[in-house]
């Protein structure tokens, strides 16, 4: 299933009728455009009240329930300023991690969907299904264990222990050889065999043939892995919760969370303006690559 | 095969072969060696510099597994064998520690008692518990004393009666040190920085607090200053007998044992903490699903996550498969408009997403409420079955765009010729869905929608977020709520509170895994994935 086929507008060998009723045309597709609208009204008022209240100069919560009555960009200073939140900080700090764990995540999946794909090697079935097995429990469920770790580590390495971005960056990469691999994994088996033979007869290294040819190829396949684990790793709370304690170290998941924990007295518009800040870079970016996404679902389902 | 250990004069025959690119090959063979060597000096530098902490810190074990596996490290990348292995280490390496150790070690901990008053070994529970009981001992003698720091820790210069200087911590007992006197009194000693008055005043708490340690033996008591010039002795009103193994309370007379529970325990039941960490055996699973008021939240909370989860894969999936039913006609203009407005709830990162709906919801301010609902007071989060349904609405939001993807994906895999036979044939559009299309999406979407059901299983940001699983269950002893699932259930058990329960956590934890992998296994058989490996 590519992207192309989703993308199938009105095509050229559709009968179109040029006359007919608007009894008809409704039975045909104006329904359609009705369960749209209602679908569309549904999936955007959440996002329509949140950029209502970020314009909002001075709003609490109820003070944001009158949309658009007010607009001015009063509460994006108020965030970006720092007065009472290091937002600028925490979104920084997200960034940060969240890019670099999904270079590496991409880098260690990719060099270990390589060994996987290409390689015949004892202990390989073996292998595929320990990561398999070892993936069914997430981290989430391991996070006591994790903090015992990361605070017995940071009394010899305060660099990498709890408190850490690093160290946080570290355990994420625990599971860069998971289900990100097994998506990799298939997209290299539908490389044919035939290029790497020809570049090893050509006296090509292994090395040269992974990141000369095969990497190349499957360019698309590593940009919906690194999107996804980016992804995942701005939503993370829970690990970065306990791991990282000083506010100016936290995530927006973190910090934004305990600024709204109690939303009646929390600057709900301030929030808001956050939540804006945060959310677009990632809608837009999700919205470039749609159909890299689509295709890399799909392909996922109908495998 | 590997040109990394390529002699030098077989290169000279391979780029012989190819006159052109004589210099480019000789420095594409050159570069990634050098990359290689550098790190793995990288590598081997921090390794070094690890195992030296480690033995400073007496770690025997770590330091060894740390030479161990640096060791294999550079065996896998400078041997001309273990191919595989020189693509697989990095990311094995980090799979060990931080899914496979950190498994086993949950599984560790689970049979512990560890947890708030019970967090180190029984030395420390003593010192800890002799100098919370410490007393001024009236009429001892005064020592002169100087605050010295060290790295932000904090130290006394004590002058002993006999006029030698000694000095120690909170962590290290008196020890004879070289000195500065003035007047008598050791002011300074090398490696120590002396606190001025001002400086003392600044940290009043902190030196009102330290207290140093007169010898190894905790009962030999601890000397303090109230006022940083003047030391006096203080004694526990706890006395450690070592050959008895108890602590006696000298001030009543009171003697506590160590029951082998992890705390000294006196006769009629009392338990001084801290206690210390002990192995409890299969006590944590045990009292998860016996202890009546544990046992209770553990089974509504498990039956609350298997159907949020298969309600929310339900629902989601529903949505997700009507839309795309709806716009996979090929006449309707506007398709693309409208998946890329569909999509957007997908796009916006989920734990933003469930904190404007936990505004939007809010029961007397929120704009459900105040707007849609023209000021009804629905209590969207604060009624037990609202609440339910309120994450399964929010859910539903956050994930039928994912459905939507995949089923319209999934529908126009299905070749027209399929619904044309069944049309040719009389069947309604109806029985065409019923039993051409739905069969065939469910078979391509299955594993997906066991994917989803995995995730909804440990979906703790809707629920953490929204509810934060409220609204809590008075009666149980844990905080939980009626919305918790087992996920954020360990993470409150574990994380949140006045008293963390780490091994209780981690028997949840172990719990949930055992019940994830037979799911998943038993789905796994179904679908065949598994057996596709080839």
């Amino acid at each position: 299933m590519s992207a192309s086929t989703l993308d199938r507008e009105d095509g050229p060998d559709i009968p179109t009728e040029r006359k007919r009723s608007a009894g008809a045309w409704f039975t045909d597709t104006g329904w359609r455009h009705l369960v749209g609208l209602v679908a569309v009204a549904f999936a955007l008022f959440p996002v329509v009240f949140v950029i209502s209240s970020s314009l909002n100069p001075n709003g609490t919560l109820t003070g944001s329930n009158r949309l658009f009555s007010a607009i001015g960009i009063d509460s994006y200073a108020r965030i970006l300023g720092g007065s009472q939140t290091p937002f600028l900080t925490w979104f920084g700090n997200t960034m940060l991690i969240a890019a670099l764990t999904a270079v590496l995540t991409v880098f260690l999946g990719a060099l270990a969907a390589y060994a996987f794909s290409r390689m015949r090697f004892t202990g390989r079935r073996f292998g595929l299904i320990a990561i398999i097995v070892v993936q069914m429990f997430p981290q989430l469920l391991g996070v006591v264990a994790i903090f015992l770790l990361l605070s017995t580590i940071g009394d010899w390495f305060p660099e990498i222990g709890l408190n850490s971005r690093i160290g946080l960056i570290l355990v994420y990469l625990g599971g860069a050889l998971g289900a990100n691999t097994y998506l990799m994994y298939g997209f290299f088996n539908t490389l044919p065999p035939s290029l790497d033979e020809a570049a090893r007869l050509d006296g090509a290294s292994h090395v040269r043939i992974f990141f000369r040819i095969i990497l190349p190829l499957v360019t698309p396949i590593l940009a919906v892995v690194a999107l996804l684990s980016f992804i995942t790793t701005l939503n993370e709370y829970v690990v970065a919760s306990v791991i990282l304690i000083d506010s100016e170290k936290q995530t927006l998941a973190v910090g934004l969370t305990q600024l709204v924990s109690n939303p009646r007295y929390a600057d709900w518009s301030a929030f808001s303006a956050g939540t804006v800040i945060a959310a677009l870079p990632v809608v837009a970016l999700f919205l470039y690559l749609q159909k890299y996404i689509v295709g890399g679902l799909a392909s996922g389902a109908v495998k | 095969m590997t040109q990394l250990t390529q002699t030098p004069d077989k290169g000279g025959t391979d780029t012989a072969d190819r006159p052109r690119g004589q210099g480019s090959s000789t420095s594409g063979r050159m570069l990634p060696l050098l990359i290689k060597i550098l790190a793995l000096a990288v590598v081997d530098a921090l390794a070094v510099y690890a195992v030296l902490v480690l033995i400073g810190a007496k770690a025997w074990v770590v330091a060894g597994v740390v030479v161990v596996v640096t060791a294999i490290v550079n065996w896998i990348y400078f041997s001309r064998r273990a191919l595989p292995a020189k693509y697989l280490a990095p990311g094995v390496i980090f799979l060990c520690l931080f899914q496979v150790f950190v498994l086993v070690y949950t599984g560790y901990v689970a049979f512990t008692n560890y947890g708030t008053g019970h967090n180190g070994n029984k030395d420390q529970a003593i010192s800890a518990l002799s100098a919370a009981a410490l007393q001024r001992v009236p009429d001892s003698p005064t020592f002169p004393v100087s605050v010295v720091t060290r790295s932000e820790e904090l130290g006394l210069l004590v002058t002993a009666p006999g006029g030698d200087a000694l000095l120690g911590t909170s962590e290290s007992a008196l020890e004879p040190v070289e000195a500065t006197f003035e007047a008598g009194k050791a002011v300074a000693t090398p490696g120590w920085q002396t606190l001025q008055f001002a400086q003392i005043l600044d940290r009043t708490d902190e030196v009102a607090q330290l207290s140093v340690p007169f010898s190894d033996d905790p009962n030999e008591g601890a000397l303090r200053t109230p006022d940083g010039s003047n030391g006096y002795l203080y004694i526990s009103t706890l006395h450690y007998d070592e050959v008895a193994d108890t602590l006696t309370d000298e001030s009543t007379g009171k003697v506590y044992r160590d029951t082998g529970e992890g705390a000294f325990t006196a006769d009629d039941g009392e338990q001084l903490m801290p206690g210390w960490q002990v192995t409890v055996g299969l006590d944590n699973f045990a009292r998860a699903v016996t202890d009546a008021r544990l046992a209770q939240p553990l089974l509504y909370v498990t039956a609350w996550t298997f159907g949020f989860a298969l309600l929310s894969v339900a629902t989601t999936f529903a949505l997700g498969l009507f839309l795309a039913i709806v716009f996979n006609h090929p006449a309707m203009r506007g398709r693309k408009l409208y998946r890329a407005l569909l999509i957007i709830p997908y796009a916006v990162p989920s734990f933003l997403s469930a904190l404007v709906w936990a505004g939007m919801m809010n029961e007397s301010f929120g704009f459900l409420n105040q707007v849609v609902f023209g000021g009804a007071m629905i209590p969207w989060l604060s009624d037990p079955w609202m609440a339910k349904l309120s994450v399964l609405l929010v859910n539903l939001w956050l994930g039928f765009p994912y459905m939507f993807l995949v089923c319209t994906g999934a529908l126009q895999a299905i070749p027209d010729e399929l619904t044309e036979a069944g049309t040719v044939d009389g069947a309604s559009g109806w029985s065409i869905f019923r039993f051409i299309k739905l069969p065939l999406v469910l078979v391509s979407v299955a594993p997906l929608l066991i994917a989803s059901f995995a995730f909804n299983f440990n979906n703790f940001n809707i629920v953490y977020m929204l509810t934060g699983g409220g609204p809590r269950d008075p009666s149980a002893p844990i905080p939980v709520g009626h919305t918790d699932l087992l996920i954020s259930m360990v993470y409150k058990v574990a994380f949140t509170g006045q008293v963390r329960d780490y091994g209780l956590a981690s028997a949840y934890s172990i719990i949930i895994f055992v019940v994830v992998a037979i799911i998943s296994v038993i789905a796994f058989r179904r679908t065949k994935s598994l057996e596709e490996l080839n």
